[in-house]
């Protein structure tokens, strides 16, 4: 996919791969940890029944795997950005979001051991090749 | 095994989730093409596009997509939400085609269809999976 769309002059296919990649590493690592934060804190919306909106920002901003998580997160935003400065935004943002689809399911069910059977996998990559022929 | 059934209000909370986030980035889009190019001389001046209309509204859309996203993810699977996150692309795209009437291209249809299947395949199955090795409560 990456091989079939120009490269701007000065880029070689491998750097282009390299910052794709990143950004996916990164913002898969920050999903997977900032989902891990919201399993290990409960359903928000009962926390809000039983302890209000305070309550439940209280539970989510006191979880350190939640600054964790928003830390990658920021870190994939700013490789994004680096990213966008060498490749173009028709290249690098509908790759770097349909491949993260395809690295967070795999993290998922190594990590979260979520339940990723045949259905979910069919709709990732549905998804992941949705996703690029749509933003490219 | 019993499937765990999403409430009305967990499908707006999804829906919510599917919405915010890509008409955050338009406001945020519309909000940066009508000011004047931003110097890094001149930070202050990126101060004052936080507070325009477009800008403030595309950041109050993006809370609301973050804060709708972790409740989402605080009762669903990241397997389950992630395509959900994606069919937003979908609803932009009809936006454009029926309200701004853009054109859309063979190979953006075939994105919208690609992504609606897949959504559809997710949202078949349990929102949930129960039974993790020292799963949740």
């Amino acid at each position: 996919m990456i091989a079939a769309v120009p490269l701007p002059a000065g880029v070689g296919f491998w750097a282009a791969t390299a910052m794709i990649v990143t950004v996916s590493i990164t913002s898969t690592i920050g999903e997977v940890l900032t989902a891990a934060a919201m399993q290990s804190i409960g359903d928000l919306d009962a926390i809000r029944a039983r302890s209000g909106l305070r309550g439940a920002i209280r539970a989510v901003l006191t979880c350190p795997l939640f600054f964790a998580g928003v830390t990658f997160l920021a870190l994939a935003f700013f490789a994004l950005l680096f990213a966008l400065n060498h490749l173009d935004l028709s290249l690098a943002a509908p790759a770097s979001a349909s491949l993260t689809l395809v690295t967070n399911a795999i993290a998922a069910k190594l990590f979260l051991h979520e339940n990723v059977d045949r259905r979910r996998w069919v709709a990732a990559v549905l998804v992941c090749i949705g996703v690029y022929l749509i933003a490219h | 095994m019993s499937h765990p059934r999403l409430k009305p209000s967990q499908y707006l909370i999804l829906l919510l989730v599917a919405l915010c986030a890509p008409l955050g980035d338009s406001c945020l889009s519309r909000g940066m093409s009508v000011l004047p190019p931003i110097s890094v001389a001149h930070p202050l001046t990126l101060l004052h596009a936080v507070f325009t209309p477009w800008i403030a509204g595309g950041i109050l859309l993006l809370i609301a997509f973050f804060g709708c996203y972790l409740t989402a993810l605080s009762w669903a699977d990241l397997t389950y939400v992630l395509p959900t996150t994606a069919f937003g692309y979908v609803l932009i795209a009809l936006l454009g085609r029926f309200w701004l009437h853009e054109h859309i291209s063979l190979a953006r249809w075939a994105g919208i269809l690609l992504i609606t299947l897949g959504v559809g395949f997710v949202a078949q199955g349990p929102s949930l999976t129960e039974d993790k090795p020292g799963g949740r409560s």
